[in-house]
């Protein structure tokens, strides 16, 4: 993955940019009430931007998911903001875990906890909302949603097995 | 039977202002609707509006029953103001601005303020008037300028974030300043003043502080899902904290801008873009009574000392810029970018002068910001469309 450079832009958003193996400079200026614009930056004058797109939440997913970027801990990040009291966290499944070459069935993390799996990432893949035929493998990292409680449940059976 | 004719002398009156008032908001909005055109701030439209319904304007369409309606407009202008302000920040937002900012705040306030005070001082002013024409001189225009870069495609700019530092800072200062001066203004004897002072001051810290350490807690009194709720919600509390401040001496315009800063988080963007429309509303008030309290033959004799003030205080501005982009390591297209766009003068210019204006001090004050305003409001946008090159579609 490229060198992503965050700049923070007072009262405006973030910006993220960094270098294509071609040379240009993309930029996302990601504004506090949620849209985003998509930026290329002059190669004559680097300092300057053109403005490519206006994108609103939904245009910018489309993009992301055109362009093949998983973007789920963005999301989950929104709804954070927006539940109290709701707790996320990467599990990764190592190779001694009991959850591993199981399905999700199998594991029963959400009758024994509470705590859902949202989505596996299982290198550069993503696959959200997995079945409950999904098979988890070793080195895969689950993205469990719960209460707080739930979550530090989940981590102790993932040990304790 | 009295009874009867009262209410029906009241119902006419009422008629008569609703009239009065309908009139100068569609004057209002055909001045806002010019300056979108051609993509100038509509601060100087308004200005000019009050300037000729106001005091020594042609005659026949001075205001006759709405000028109490259009006093109080004004105050809750002010107050919508900053409270947008604050709202536009986060704390995190406030507290890097602190801490990497402080230097280029310094070169800001040493090129833009000493001017401002070193004609007061010539004209024969006391310093207290003198320092409030450095405040007039000191402060950008956050609304011009954020709205110039939305415009021109610029947010996205490398020099941008230099910028914005330097109108946070700005804006953090005008929070000391701005008690600092209604206690200067009210001439109380030195010790008292010096007391209140101090008070004000350490109010304003406190605030800021727990605001910073703990506006989630404030938001999550604050917040419902309902827009109704919010809105009347944030409303109120602004109205009473600065009702507050300003009897403490701390300024209602500083209580707001408080309120502001301590709501933080999601709410306190959906609380700007609900406050938006209703701050535009009264900020279009306040710039018309500031006009309005201005006679306009008071304007000739000074519009020396204006172009004088406008042609210094745009070259520091831009030498303020260009320093602080230079330091970001911005090429020189970028700096002459960052420098112009601070150019611009607006909102803040007069509401510091209106401290000055409602205390009695000298009353060349109003007129000459007045004219800078309109002059920098302007020449901002415009010089930084013309010099910083146009952007490429």
């Amino acid at each position: 993955m490229s060198d992503v450079q965050e700049t923070q832009l007072p009262g405006v958003g973030v910006r993220y940019d960094f270098l294509t193996s071609e040379g240009d400079r993309i930029g996302v200026l990601a504004h506090h009430f949620g849209h985003r614009e998509l930026l290329l930056y002059d190669r004559d004058d680097p300092d300057s931007s053109r403005r490519i797109a206006r994108l609103d939440p939904d245009d910018a997913r489309t993009l992301a998911d055109l362009l093949g970027v998983p973007h789920i801990s963005q999301q989950l990040e929104g709804i954070q903001q927006r539940i109290e009291g709701l707790a996320i966290d990467w599990m990764p499944i190592d190779k001694a875990s009991s959850f591993a070459g199981r399905t999700l069935r199998q594991c029963a993390i959400h009758t024994r906890t509470g705590v859902s799996i949202v989505a596996v990432l299982r290198g550069d893949e993503a696959f959200p909302a997995p079945t409950a035929d999904f098979v988890l493998e070793p080195d895969d990292i689950a993205v469990a949603v719960g209460t707080p409680a739930g979550v530090k449940a989940l981590h102790q059976l993932r040990r304790g097995q | 039977m009295t009874l009867f004719g009262a209410a029906q002398d009241a119902g006419s009156d009422t008629g008569v202002l609703l009239v009065e008032l309908g009139l100068l908001l569609v004057f209002l909005a055909v001045l806002a609707r010019l300056a979108h055109r051609v993509g100038l701030s509509p601060i100087p439209g308004y200005l000019l509006a009050g300037l000729l319904v106001g005091n020594g304007g042609p005659g026949p369409v001075q205001l006759q029953f709405s000028r109490e309606f259009v006093e109080f407009g004004a105050q809750i202008g002010v107050v919508l103001l900053l409270l947008a302000l604050g709202l536009q920040y986060t704390a995190s937002e406030l507290r890097s601005g602190l801490r990497t900012g402080l230097t280029p705040a310094g070169f800001d306030a040493a090129a833009n303020f000493t001017p401002g005070v070193a004609v007061g001082l010539l004209l024969g002013w006391d310093v207290t008037t003198a320092l409030l024409l450095g405040g007039v001189t000191y402060i950008s225009s956050s609304g011009v300028i954020a709205k110039i870069l939305e415009d021109l495609g610029r947010l996205g700019n490398r020099e941008t974030p230099s910028i914005l530092t330097v109108l946070v800072l700005e804006d953090l200062v005008m929070a000391a300043y701005l008690p600092m001066m209604a206690v200067l203004v009210s001439h109380r004897a030195l010790p008292d003043a010096a007391i209140t002072l101090v008070a004000a001051l350490a109010v304003v810290t406190v605030v800021i502080a727990v605001a910073l350490r703990h506006g989630a807690t404030v938001s999550r009194w604050i917040v419902s899902p309902s827009d109704e709720v919010l809105l009347l919600t944030v409303l109120g509390v602004t109205l009473f904290v600065s009702g507050l401040a300003e009897q403490f001496q701390v300024s209602a315009a500083v209580g707001a801008f408080l309120v502001g800063v301590a709501i933080s988080g999601p709410v306190s963007k959906r609380a700007a873009q609900l406050v938006g429309p209703l701050r535009d509303l009264f900020a279009a008030t306040f710039f018309l009574f500031f006009g309005m309290a201005i006679d306009l033959t008071a304007l000739p004799p000074v519009i020396g000392i204006v172009i004088a003030l406008a042609v210094i205080t745009g070259l520091t501005k831009i030498a303020t810029g260009w320093w602080v982009a230079r330091r970001a390591g911005i090429g020189p297209r970028g700096r002459i970018r960052a420098g112009t766009a601070l150019v611009a003068r607006g909102e803040f210019s007069v509401v510091i002068a209106e401290i000055g204006v409602s205390a009695g001090v000298d009353a060349r004050l109003g007129p000459i910001t007045a004219g800078y305003v309109l002059l920098m409001a302007f020449a901002g946008p415009i010089l930084t469309r013309t010099l910083g090159g146009t952007p490429k579609k």
